[in-house]
């Protein structure tokens, strides 16, 4: 605090002192000011300017303003006697202009001129417009200042709906007070995460779902083309799929950009910013510039905490004792009540990185922390994020986290509870009343008895007990327990999905019914992934189970697809790609022949083969070209022949009673209505059938997933064979009097293995594991055969959509597009061809 | 900087968790990844096992899966994880204001430089 002097002393004294004039009445330049009052308070006379008519206040708790738990009194952070005690004189509402450098002066708006020896920017930054049309309507604005807040609060009383562009952190805090305050609220996002700078996919999801439960209406991947208007003010959003939300009031929050005009026009060094050195003194020594308009070491800021960091660096040079400000490590937590959230540094993992993750569904928590050399280097938290502090507090003074590493994730409390440091220890300290398993209420005691009792693997103990049993939370608890009651006597389970999670296949189909898990990153969660987006294994098998389980509701995700099925062609050893089109029952015309002559020499086909499976295969055509021949390939009436895929192959089929001295029925007829019935099916593999028309066999239907043999007096229908490594004859399943049943039979089969056989079992390991008896106890009742053909039949509804088709007509056209190329002669030149 | 950096375009034109390639005349295709994690990198397209095509493979944390024969190779190092041995080249990137840049002396081929 400065000593009482009376103010004709002070009026002297001022005369006396260094005039400093800063430029910006925020959060920055006053407390730059505040630091260097705090150092040395007589040394400099202090005039500040600032564009808004108001004392300075904390813009971030602008927010809570606007949801009304705050009121604009309880965030002013300096109040007029601050200035009067201070001797500041304040120019509010009367923005500085111009800097005359030469004269060191300023000039306000007003025509004030004031002189300097120190000049401070602190102009903060400009809201980011995107610059659609209809973006200047009344009824448009940003979320930057007091002003602001309160045009969207006069909005809000007339209800209705508001539009909020942007889901970063200011976008999503100006849609939960809207959203308060009683509009229907929209948010647009152009990302397919929330908040993708602070968030991974999995933390973006809680946070999606969250908000959607409160009612928001959530669009991720939208992209804003016009901003419609009625008679000059907004009326509605209009996205580029053509998409049209109603708005009353819209709010631009994108994101911001630093305010550099008056520094570019008095001739500074600005960048993205205002260039600073590490005493934040900008190109010209006698002026300083600090917080969001600043650009330091090629970086620049839009979060609070740097700004503190660059101020206290900018007053201990300004006060003759620099420190240097070396940059700052950033951390964000949400304002929005009721949502706990909190990221920090570098979560995008990498090289020598390791994720430590844990997840709580009945909690719904998502920890994950990043460490790389045993230091800490980033940090998401979900749901409890009062470890946030302690997590950001380690990651700053990059200690070495060796020590607690095991425990890290558990949180403060738990690390560096002595001991308690190693799990296992941990467990072993554990009463015997202690609840291991919530949902079941077994203590450690229990659990403890039921292993001593001979329960010796995972699965014992659950079936046994019931801990572990149902949610799995507590599943590495009770593998602790195993190990330390038995050490090494434990037997090892049944193997999981991946290595990413601890539950097995089944488990995780019985879930995802169970629960109505829908999405991928949802079941992560829910059943506790140990990794923050699961692996190449996990990702297609969920995403099949998620197709399989939710036909025509679940959107198939590509990016869990392997290379085959993302791009409905086989992949060659040189990169090339094979096209097959669909052959029905092994039946072509001249007319398709032709076509597919012709697609063979326009693509440069390098090999035509006449494949196991009855269909010609197209060899060495480029990924860019495949939109091109199938279009010329569905011209010709052919579709994918799916023969990348893990679905339905082929049906392949002899030429039976219409033509063969043998044949006994139609088996081209009947291998024709199976492929139509059954083609484009997702499958836990691939899945190949065949129709003989005589007992001969010629299609080879005993090798295949599902054949068929016809015989004098109907159908026999065999199952689970294979022609590959491990070569295994069919099981005959049953017999049947006509092509109907047949056909019935064939789709209960199937669906039978769509809804059993884990992801990559083809149906010969599947039924040599679930036993043929079980397969024949399914299908037995008619009844039940009808409800598994009627399942298989629903879910063809949505898959028998030529994918081919999909593509030649635009979908996903990113696939097959090169993004750019170069060419180095006009790289030379600087040029760039898209 | 400009000078040594090329523009390759704006960051969404990479859907997070997957990859699009660059290609270069009398160079070697470049693959660019756009991990979950909001992540960006630069690898030349071919596994350092059989040369498969990077692009093609399914991302996940900062690894790509070869399509060809599962290999795990690392975006940021370009390197093979777990027991398998291999390196690929990585291009140095970064993203400025919303667009990707790469490293031109690591993107044009040498004869022509």
């Amino acid at each position: 605090m400065n000593a009482p002097i009376t103010l004709d002393a002070r009026t002297e004294d001022l005369a006396t002192r260094e005039r400093l004039v800063v430029i910006g009445n925020g959060m920055a330049g006053c407390r730059a000011v505040e630091e260097i009052l705090a150092r040395d308070p007589a040394r400099y006379a202090i005039t500040i300017f600032g564009a808004e008519p108001r004392v300075n206040y904390n813009r971030i708790m602008l927010s809570p303003v606007l949801a009304g738990e705050k009121s604009f009194a309880d965030i002013v952070i300096n109040d007029e006697a601050w200035y009067a005690d201070n001797a500041i004189t304040l120019v509010a509402g009367d923005p500085v202009e111009s800097i005359d450098r030469a004269t060191q002066t300023v000039i306000a708006r007003s025509g004030r001129v004031e002189p300097y020896d120190r000049l401070l920017i602190a102009t903060g930054s400009d809201p980011f417009i995107i610059p659609v049309p209809g973006a200047d309507l009344a009824g448009v604005v940003t979320f930057r200042d007091l002003d602001d807040v309160e045009k969207m609060l006069a909005a809000a009383g007339q209800g209705g709906n508001a539009v909020v562009i942007g889901g970063g952190l200011l976008g999503l805090e100006a849609a939960h007070g809207l959203s308060l305050r009683g509009m229907n609220v929209t948010v647009i996002h152009l990302m397919p995460t929330l908040m993708e700078r602070q968030l991974d996919e999995a933390a973006g999801y809680l946070l999606k779902s969250e908000l959607e439960a409160r009612g928001q209406t959530i669009l991720t991947g939208a992209d804003t083309q016009e901003i419609l208007g009625c008679d000059g003010h907004v009326a509605a959003v209009r996205l580029k799929d053509g998409r049209e939300i109603a708005a009353d009031i819209v709010v631009m929050a994108v994101g911001i950009r630093p305010a550099t005009a008056l520094a570019r026009r008095a001739g500074l060094d600005v960048e993205r910013g205002i260039l600073v050195d590490d005493d934040m003194v900008t190109s010209d020594p006698a002026i300083l510039a600090v917080g969001e308009c600043v650009q330091h070491r090629g970086a620049c800021y839009g979060l609070v905490a740097p700004l503190w960091d660059m101020c206290r660096s900018l007053a201990d040079a300004a006060t003759g004792t620099p420190s240097g400000y070396a940059g700052s490590v950033t951390s964000t937590k949400l304002k929005v009540s009721g949502i706990d959230l909190f990221s920090a540094g570098d979560f995008s993992g990498g090289e020598g990185t390791e994720d430590i993750v844990m997840r709580d569904a009945a909690r719904g928590l998502y920890k994950r922390v990043v460490v790389r050399d045993n230091r800490l280097v980033g940090a998401v938290l979900y749901g409890d994020t009062a470890d946030g502090n302690w997590y950001f507090d380690l990651l700053r003074k990059g200690e070495d986290i060796g020590p607690i590493r095991e425990a890290l994730i558990f949180g403060q409390a738990f690390a560096q509870g002595g001991a308690l440091a190693d799990p296992s220890a941990a467990v072993a300290a554990l009463s015997d009343e202690a609840e291991v398993c919530g949902c079941n209420g077994v203590s450690k005691g229990k659990v403890v008895a039921t292993i001593k009792a001979g329960a010796c693997s995972l699965d014992a103990v659950r079936s046994q007990c019931k801990a572990s049993a149902s949610c799995g939370s507590c599943t590495g608890l009770v593998e602790s327990l195993l190990a330390l009651t038995l050490g090494d006597g434990v037997a090892s389970g049944p193997r999981t999905l991946c290595k990413c999670t601890s539950f097995t296949h089944d488990d995780v189909r019985r879930l995802i019914l169970e629960r109505q898990l829908k999405a991928i990153p949802q079941i992560m969660q829910e059943l506790h992934w140990s990794t923050p987006d699961g692996c190449a294994s996990c990702r297609p098998a969920l995403n099949y189970y998620l197709l399989c389980a939710w036909p025509g509701e679940y959107v198939d995700d590509q990016r869990s697809r392997f290379v085959n099925e993302r791009l409905h062609a086989n992949i060659q050893k040189d990169g090339t790609y094979s096209v097959v089109p669909r052959m029905w029952g092994g039946v072509t015309t001249p007319d398709e022949l032709r076509a597919i002559a012709d697609a063979a020499d326009k693509y440069g086909a390098r090999m035509v083969k006449v494949t196991g499976g009855q269909r010609i295969d197209l060899f060495g055509i480029h990924k860019q070209d495949l939109p091109a021949i199938w279009g010329d390939l569905n011209a010709a009436g052919m579709v994918s022949g799916h023969a990348y895929g893990k679905s339905l192959r082929t049906v392949k089929t002899c030429v039976g009673s219409e033509w063969c001295r043998f044949g006994t029925q139609d088996s081209t007829g009947l291998g024709i209505a199976i492929e139509r019935m059954s083609w484009g099916s997702w499958m836990p593999h691939k899945f190949k059938i065949a129709v003989s028309g005589c007992p001969r066999n010629c299609a080879e239907a005993t090798i295949k997933d599902f054949g068929v043999v016809c015989v004098d007096s109907g159908y026999e229908l065999h199952v689970g064979g294979n022609g590959g490594i491990k070569v295994r004859a069919t099981d005959l399943l049953c017999k049947v009097g006509t092509e109907e049943e047949a056909l019935e039979m064939c789709a209960a089969f199937i669906q039978l293995y769509r809804e059993q056989a884990h992801y990559l079992e083809r149906t010969a390991p599947w039924i040599e594991r679930v036993g043929l008896d079980h397969v024949k106890v399914a299908l037995d009742e008619p009844e039940a055969v009808r409800a598994l053909a009627a399942r298989f039949r629903f879910s063809q509804l949505f898959m028998q959509d030529d994918p081919w088709a999909k593509r030649v007509a635009g979908e996903h056209a990113d696939l097959h597009q090169h993004i750019a190329e170069v060419r180095p002669l006009q790289v030379a030149n600087k040029e760039f061809a898209q | 900087m400009i000078g040594d950096w090329l523009d390759i375009g704006p960051v969404d034109q990479i859907a997070p968790g997957t990859a699009r390639t660059l290609a270069v005349q009398g160079g070697e295709e470049i693959a660019i990844f756009h991990t979950l994690d909001h992540t960006f990198h630069a690898l030349v397209n071919r596994c350092p096992h059989k040369r498969g095509p990077l692009s093609q493979g399914i991302v996940h944390g900062s690894v790509v899966t070869c399509p060809l024969h599962n290999w795990q190779i690392s975006l940021r190092s370009g390197e093979a994880q777990g027991d398998d041995k291999g390196c690929v080249p990585v291009v140095p990137l970064r993203v400025d204001a919303g667009r990707i840049y790469l490293l031109r002396e690591a993107v044009i081929p040498h004869k022509a430089a």
